[in-house]
């Protein structure tokens, strides 16, 4: 039944340009079965929380490849608090160093995937974690 | 012998060799049912002069230093001097990178080149509000000549050449890189260098775009004119597939989609009045170099043809230089692995051989931890010696086009010559590039290929060793990385909030309020934009005013 897709919105949030790796793994999403709302290139955490909450998303991927992880993953989690829609999923990808990994779960995402990670192995983890939540 | 003869015996030992062939097969089957490039072009299991038949020598490949430049742009080619061995480097703040640079000089690279953090490209002052998070991550932030005149410190102008990475605002980095030269007693007309500008190619795969098409063009031919009169050594764009390709494409687009973005900036200068036998003269390439060797050497082989055809009998330049493709190469980032990182700079080493192979003027080599962060030190300088040994060591640069009159490259090169008219044919068809890429086009394609790569990774059929293959387990956590220090932003800030207070205010405001009204005429820009910069107006200041006036190119977003 298309109510229980999956609906998931890929970002790129900043002034990061690189998007091959947003739009490979909006695609492989989407030809498993997911309903994609891919956002485009710059986007500010606000706009990002504003199209999931109206998309009624289950889970926000960002795409970050400039370095600035650790500023657009917080915004983004701190800003689902307030708007109290934190059960969206937050998790993402890039050019992430592993030593950075760890503090980006603390904070609140669900999964960083690295470089080669196959996008199968994205889309397991999302359903799982979807459905996990969804109970 | 007689040719008669030759072909005679050529004929019964292919014979021959087919029926070997099929015995070996009946015994072992290749390693798979068929062989194609990294770009997806099929190859053949062995090349005979067959392939090369309809090759005219002199018309195909001429030589060195001569149409159609086939086998390079200069008759002596490396045997007179190296390429340009030019790293692209900028993080942090001016003060860090200009330690960096000079670090690089010290270690034997040859010209500079810029990265910028991505507000500055973008037209932002690092204390906009698009900017937190970003400042000084990518790049360095600049915001002013102030930190111009910081990055540049103690490097000579008049015989370092540099190169920068920036395209919507290039104009405003142009003319601070001047107002720099000019306070430091050197003119204009003496420096030499590079700035990208080349607009389209972000709108189609690299994103920094600011303004839409249409005044975007004209602030690219604004230059055009300016350096022709003024900078006459400069060279006003790079035109760069290197982007492209790392979005996905395959060779074959890289080469069609650059030349096509190419063909859109020679007509709009013409539009404007201009002679291509001079401004034809400072457009300059950049491709990437990427895994597929032969292909690759074809590819840039290719690329210098196609394009000496496309000025010589589309717009009939007569002008040899403005004929010439000149290139940049930078081996390909997307191919560098998180995974053993160790590997990358034997995967770099071969990039470099297709790079020098295929005739560059000038290379940057990736740096082996590009996947986990920006490069450190460490790793910088491996990047470098790689081409130290290429250049050096191998031998391959003491021979002009080594690979000519090979039937395997030379029938790649006619595949990818021929494979890159048909798509500007096509991109001809839609109205040109600017209509292609409204339409989605190039676009398209590039997704279409990245995503058919990345599937052929996940299936196995493609191996990237390390990744998909030949894995081990590994502890990364204690790699030594380059980190830019969160800080970076709020200094960067308090700095510009300080050099807007000493500065004439008064004067800024006037020089931007010209920019305004000269974006309104249709007369060059450029002036305008060096007594602006000359009076410490921002770049965030005067893409500010731009803005107003042009407006903002809104992404075509493609899936």
């Amino acid at each position: 039944m298309a109510d229980n897709k999956i609906r998931v919105v890929v970002a790129k949030p900043g002034l990061d340009g690189h998007d091959r790796g947003a739009k490979v793994i909006a695609r492989a999403f989407r030809d498993s079965g997911m309903e994609v709302i891919y956002t485009g290139l710059r986007q500010t955490p606000e706009q990002i929380v504003e199209t999931a909450i109206q998309e009624d998303a289950d889970a926000i991927g960002l795409s970050i490849l400039s370095g600035a992880h650790e500023h657009y993953f917080s915004a983004i989690v701190e800003l689902l608090k307030q708007k109290n829609a934190s059960d969206i999923v937050v998790f993402g990808g890039g050019v992430i160093p592993e030593s950075d990994i760890p503090h980006l779960l603390e904070i609140g995402a669900g999964a960083i995937f690295g470089p080669g990670t196959p996008t199968t192995e994205c889309i397991e983890w999302l359903e799982k974690t979807v459905s996990r939540k969804r109970g | 012998m007689s040719g008669a003869k030759q072909s005679e015996e050529l004929t019964a030992g292919r014979e021959k060799y087919k029926a070997a062939v099929a015995k070996s097969l009946e015994r072992s089957p290749e390693r798979r049912a068929a062989f194609t490039t990294g770009g997806g072009i099929p190859v053949e299991r062995l090349y005979t002069p067959d392939d090369v038949a309809g090759l005219d020598y002199m018309n195909d490949l001429g030589f060195p230093g001569e149409y159609p430049y086939t086998r390079g742009v200069q008759p002596t080619m490396y045997r007179g001097r190296f390429w340009t061995m030019r790293q692209y480097a900028g993080f942090a703040t001016a003060e860090a990178s200009n330690e960096r640079y000079r670090y690089l000089l010290s270690q034997g690279t040859t010209g500079l080149s810029v990265a910028f953090d991505l507000p500055t490209q973008i037209g932002y002052d690092s204390d906009h509000r698009m900017a937190q998070g970003e400042v000084g991550k990518v790049g360095v932030a600049i915001d002013s000549l102030a930190d111009m005149e910081i990055l540049f410190g103690g490097i000579p102008l008049d015989k370092v050449t540099t190169s920068m990475t920036i395209n919507a605002p290039a104009g405003v980095l142009l003319a601070m890189y001047i107002a720099v030269g000019e306070k430091n007693g050197i003119k204009p007309e003496q420096l030499g260098g590079t700035i990208q500008n080349d607009i389209l190619k972000e709108y189609i795969a690299r994103g920094t775009y600011i303004f839409p098409p249409k005044p975007s063009m004209r602030l690219i031919t604004d230059i055009f004119e300016f350096c022709s009169q003024n900078v006459p050594k400069w060279n006003t764009i790079s035109i760069s597939g290197y982007h492209i390709r790392e979005a996905g494409s395959t060779a074959i687009q890289e080469v069609a989609f650059t030349l096509a973005d190419g063909i859109a900036y020679v007509e709009a200068a013409i539009a404007k009045g201009q002679d291509p036998n001079v401004f034809g003269k400072r457009l300059s390439f950049f491709f990437n170099a990427h895994n597929d060797f032969l292909e690759e050497v074809a590819k840039f082989r290719a690329a210098r043809k196609v394009w000496g055809r496309i000025m010589k009998e589309r717009f009939g330049v007569t002008d040899k230089s403005a004929q010439m493709l000149r290139f940049h190469t930078q081996t390909a980032g997307s191919t560098l692995t998180a995974q053993q990182p160790e590997i990358n700079v034997v995967r770099v080493a071969v990039q470099t051989m297709a790079a020098v192979m295929g005739g560059t003027q000038s290379l940057h080599t990736n740096s082996l931890d590009e996947a986990l962060a920006l490069p450190t030190d460490a790793s910088v300088r491996v990047a470098l010696r790689t081409q130290q040994v290429v250049a050096y060591e191998s031998g391959i640069t003491n021979i002009v086009d080594p690979f000519a009159g090979s039937y395997a490259v030379e029938s790649l090169t006619k595949t990818i010559e021929e494979g890159a008219w048909e798509y500007i044919r096509k991109i001809d068809d839609l109205g040109g590039m600017l209509a292609a890429i409204e339409k989605g086009y190039p676009q398209q394609n590039i997704q279409d290929a990245s995503y058919e790569y990345q599937r052929q990774v996940e299936s196995g059929d493609r191996v990237v060793v390390g990744v998909n293959k030949f894995q081990i387990e590994e502890d990364d956590s204690s790699r030594q990385l380059l980190r830019v220090d969160p800080s970076v932003g709020d200094n960067q800030a308090k700095k510009l909030s300080k050099m807007k207070e000493s500065r004439d205010n008064v004067r800024v405001k006037e020089t931007l309020e010209e920019i305004r009204k000269t974006a309104q005429r249709t007369d060059n820009l450029m002036p305008r934009i060096l007594d602006a910069v000359h009076s410490y107006a921002t770049e965030g200041e005067i893409c500010g005013v731009l803005r107003d006036v042009f407006g903002e190119y809104k992404e075509n977003v493609v899936l």
